[in-house]
Formats: C-alpha cells, structure tokens, sequence
C-alpha cells in the first residue's frame, strides 16, 4: 500500500485536534482550572502594568477610602491601595504554592523511592514520617516560624517540610507495589543495578500519581501561607500577601470589610482553580484513584 | 482481637517519641540562636542569657533532653517565658473552649456530610449529585477566614441574628453559649463537610455496585433500608477512617477561627504565644493537639473490628 506521506499528514492533524477535544470534553475542569491559573500567573507576572501603584505608599490622607473608579478596591487605614496591595500579593500566594510544590515533591520522591528500596532504611524514615504525620501540618509550620525569623523563604521552608511526609508516603507505597512486579523482579534477576531499576522502571510509575498530589500540595500551600501571615507567623508585613492584608483589614472589619474581601476572594479562586486542576488531572492520569473519589 | 488492641496501642508510643523529639530537636537544629530570636530584636545581652537559662540551652543536649522527657511524664510541660507560669496550666485553663468549638464542629459535621454524601451516591449522575460535588470543591477551596469574614458579614454585621465574636461558657447560659459556636462550627466545619461528604459518597457508591444491593432492592426492601443498613454499614470503615484523619484539619482550622471569633481558646494561646515568642507554649500545644490526634486515629482503627465483622486481626 502506498500513501504518500503528505496524506499522512493531512489525516492525522484532524485526528489528534479531535482526541484533543474529546479529552476536552471529558475532563472540563481541567481547562477551567487551567485558563484561571493563567489568569493568576499573569496577573502576579504583570502586576507593574495593571494601573496598580506602589503597594506600599502611605497616604494617610485617604485611609479607608471605600472602592470607587479612582480606588478600585478602596484603601486600607494607612491609606494604601488595596487593588495594588491585592494584585501584587498573588506573586507571594504563587511563589509559595509553586515552590513548595516543587521541593515536596522532589524531597518526597528522593525519601521516598530510598526509603520504598531499602527495608533498612524504610523501617527508620517511616517512623518518622508517622510522627511528622501525625502533628496537623499547620503547627509544624507554626514551630518552626516561631524559631526563625520572618522571611518568604523561611515561609517556603516550614510548609515545605509540613508538606514532605505526605509525599514520601505515597511514592514509598507506589515503589513497594512496583517492586514485586515481574518486569522489576526480571530486571533485578538479570542483574540490573539498583539506579537504573529506579530511574528506568519505577520513577516513571510514580509520575501520574505524584503530579496529582503536588497540586494539591500546591493549593493547600497558598492556603497555609495565607493562615501563617494572617496570624502573624508568616511573610513579613513589608511584603503585601493575601494573608497579611487580611490580617491588617481584621481590626476595621465591620468599617471596611472590602479589605479583607478582595484578597480572600482571590485566594480563593487561585485555590479553586488549583483543585480543578487537580481534580481533573487525577480523573486523567489516576483512573484507579479517581474512582474511588 | 485483645493481642490486635494491645499491638495497636503499643504502636503509638513510637509515634509519640518521634513528636515530642520532633519539638524538641527544633529548638536546638534552627540556624542561630533560638534564644535571640525568641527575645526579640531589642533584647539586651541579659535578656538572651536569661531565655538560655530557662530553656536549658547552657546544658549538653542530652541531659536536656532526658530532663524535658522526664519532665513531660509527670505531666510537666514546661515554664512559659513570657508568663512564667507552668505551660500545663495555661493550657488547662484554655481547654473548655477550643473542645466546645471542636466538638460541636465534629457533630455538625458528619450530621451534614454522611446524608449529603448518601444522597448523592443515590442519586449519582443527576443534578444532586453534582451540586453535593461543586459543594466539595468550593469546600477544599475556601479558607476557612474567609469564609468565617462573609458569615460575619452576613449573619452578624448585615442582619445582626448571631454575635460577631467571643465565647460563652455553657454555665453561664446554654443559648447564648450555643450562638456564640454557631458561625465558628460552620467555617471550622466547611472543609471537613467537604472532605467527609466525598468519601462518603465515593464510599457508598462501591457498595452500591454490589449484588445484595440489588437482591435487597429486588426483595421489596424500602430504600430507607436498603441505603442505611445494607449499605452504609459496609460503607462505614472508609468514612470513619477519614473522619479520623480529618480531625488534623480540624485542629490546624481551629487556631485560625479562634483568633477572627475571639474565642479564648487553645488557638488563641497559640497564636498569642508566636506574637510573644514562647516556644514552651507552642511545644506544649502541639504535644497535646497531636496526642489528641493520636488517640483519635487510634480509636478508629479499634472501631473498624466493630464497624466491620469481617475484619479479622
């Protein structure tokens, strides 16, 4: 049979622009989640250039001053403007739910495939983590903010670690299944070595599974950070968050409940949007997981 | 089953002396000195050498940790720096409150979560359904200070039916003490609603799949009958389990909605003692939520061999 390559070409593109769009319409929230995730990033990426002003300025002149066409979302009672103050407070929520993502997750891979490989060592780190577990994530970072000093990395850090047992759990459980398959038994009879079993044939087991779960680390990391600043174990007051304008607008609620309101309603949405993202990955990667949920 | 709990029991005291070394070892692995962070930035030399002493730091780590250990078993917590009175008893005077708000979090909590997670097993696919799982999402996504500032608003500041904040002890009136936990159960609850409602249906809909299910239903059963004792009885071991686990997210809530409800509590303590810097009441606190959490978890497991005859250790 021959098909010239260009008709090849010509059949496969309406082919894959399908499977895209029925994926699409299988798992909706992805695209929700992800179109307002964009939304967010750009808005923290672009924050000099959406009419906002310096987040910090005083201007105790006009304090409190209730949203209106030249003060968007009003002015808290030092007179800032809480538009700018919001708009650049998705950057600290982003950096934060970003970052801790990331180092969870490879921490929690690292620990956990070693830990999933070698009884010895598994029998040690499992132990702590059950106790690490068993301290509600919340007031591991509360103990360790309280002993450092306020910084955004400080923030990263003690969720970070609040947020590695969970991670080193589900991959440990993911590598003990994996190991008694019969193509890594094979591979472990014919004498391949121990790294490349792990990089070759478990790693990409675990990806589905931790990708999921580093979403939701991400969303539960905004939501941590927003709590520590809001009761004042966080990011230092000098950088505008989502907590800390929430924190600051807690003494004049009942005159200006906007100051508390736009930035938790964009903690929200960014919350939400992670979940949605979350969600539908998992109903896309994790069939097994989804399931049951 | 008696050599099951007992083992069950036992393994929680590893767990135990991983936490407490856990708070323990924070003091001593945190870059620079604790003691200077603890006294502020306007502390003098004195001021420093003081919050050493009274923490132990100018002894070997072991002596120190051997003395805290010992000192926790006769039920010693600690010396609070700030106050200077024993961390135990700041703690006691501190508890009614925050069991009151959790506890009443908790019933109302899985009275709303089991039947809406029921319902929307039984009616999977429809448009109940969908709404109980929106309702899940939202629940994951809000904070719980947010959602407690538009109960506030709504509830106290736009219709003035509950008060804004504060406790009343159930002694001094059982109405006002029951107005005062209604807005703080709700935003405390919201996540955990969420979180119990998903399992509970997720659950449910596994042993609805089952054959009995259907040969009930074919028997003439009554629906009643057939969702709660055929099968949410089978269902029930996930959903204990989750309301188990889920208690961590009651205790981290619990800190947040104490400080916007003004409620003298143990997460009021806790947030008082990070604005002081009195890491005695903080590692107090924490032993305690997380024994509490331990003990919990424990009992669930215990409850599965009743929940569940099949279950055999």
């Amino acid at each position: 049979m021959a098909v010239a390559p260009t008709d090849l070409t010509l059949t496969a593109a309406p082919a894959r622009r399908g499977r895209m769009a029925a994926y699409v319409r299988r798992h909706p929230t992805i695209i929700v989640g992800v179109g307002l995730l964009a939304l967010m990033v750009a808005m923290a990426i672009f924050a000099p250039y959406l009419g906002t002003v310096d987040p910090q300025a005083l201007a105790p002149a006009k304090r409190l001053k209730w949203p209106s066409a030249e003060y968007l979302f009003g002015t808290d009672m030092f007179g800032r403007d809480v538009y700018s103050r919001t708009i650049y407070g998705a950057r600290v929520s982003l950096a934060v739910g970003i970052s801790v993502a990331l180092l969870a997750v490879g921490l929690g891979m690292a620990i956990g495939l070693v830990s999933g490989f070698n009884r010895w060592v598994d029998a040690v780190v499992m132990r702590v983590m059950d106790g690490l577990m068993s301290i509600p994530a919340i007031l591991i970072a509360i103990a360790l903010m309280a002993l450092n000093r306020a910084s955004l990395q400080n923030v990263i850090f003690a969720i970070t670690v609040a947020e590695v047992p969970r991670v080193t759990r589900l991959v440990r459980g993911v590598v003990l299944t994996l190991r008694e398959q019969p193509y890594v038994e094979a591979a472990i009879a014919s004498g391949t070595v121990s790294i490349k079993i792990l990089w070759r044939h478990i790693v990409p087991n675990t990806m589905a599974p931790v990708l999921v779960q580093g979403t939701f680390i991400a969303a539960s990391a905004m939501i941590t950070e927003a709590i520590l600043s809001f009761i004042g174990a966080g990011t230092p007051p000098t950088i505008p968050s989502w907590g800390n304008i929430m924190a600051e607008g807690r003494s004049v609620f009942q005159l200006a409940y906007y100051i508390v309101l736009f930035p938790g309603i964009m903690l929200s949405v960014t919350v939400l949007a992670i979940n949605l993202l979350g969600d539908g990955l998992r109903d896309a990667l994790d069939p097994r997981l989804a399931r049951r949920l | 089953m008696l050599a099951y709990i007992v083992r069950r029991i036992l393994a929680t005291i590893p767990v135990m002396v991983v936490v407490a070394i856990f708070v323990f070892a924070l003091l001593h692995l945190s870059p620079g000195d604790p003691a200077a962070i603890i006294a502020g930035d306007s502390a003098t030399d004195a001021d420093i050498a003081r919050i050493h002493a009274q923490l132990g730091l100018d002894r070997p780590f072991y002596v120190q940790f051997v003395e805290w250990v010992w000192g926790l078993l006769h039920g010693d917590l600690g010396i609070s720096i700030f106050t200077n009175l024993p961390v135990l008893k700041l703690i006691g005077q501190r508890v009614e409150p925050t069991i009151a708000l959790t506890v009443s979090t908790l019933i109302v909590s899985v009275l709303v979560a089991i039947p809406l997670g029921i319902l929307a097993a039984w009616k999977a696919g429809t448009w109940i359904d969908r709404v109980v799982m929106v309702f899940a999402v939202f629940g994951f996504s809000v904070p719980v200070f947010v959602l407690a500032y538009v109960l506030i608003y709504i509830f106290s500041i736009a219709t003035k039916l509950l008060p804004v904040q504060g406790y009343v002890a159930p002694s001094d009136g059982l109405q006002p003490f029951l107005s005062h936990l209604v807005m703080p159960s709700i935003a405390l609850g919201f996540v955990y609603i969420a979180l119990i409602a998903r399992i509970t249906r997720a659950s449910m809909l596994d042993v609805l799949a089952q054959d009995y299910i259907r040969t009930a239903q074919a028997k003439g059963l009554p629906n009643e009958t057939v969702l709660i004792r055929h099968a949410l009885r089978n269902a029930a071991v996930p959903i204990v389990t989750i309301i188990g686990i889920g208690v961590a997210l009651l205790i981290g809530g619990v800190v947040v909605t104490e400080t916007v409800f003004a409620i003298p509590g143990l997460g009021r303590l806790t947030v008082d003692a990070i604005l002081r810097r009195d890491y005695p009441i903080i590692q107090g606190v924490i032993l305690i939520f997380s024994a509490i959490y331990v003990l919990i978890n424990l009992l669930v497991d215990l409850s599965y061999a009743v929940l569940d005859p099949r279950i055999r250790y």
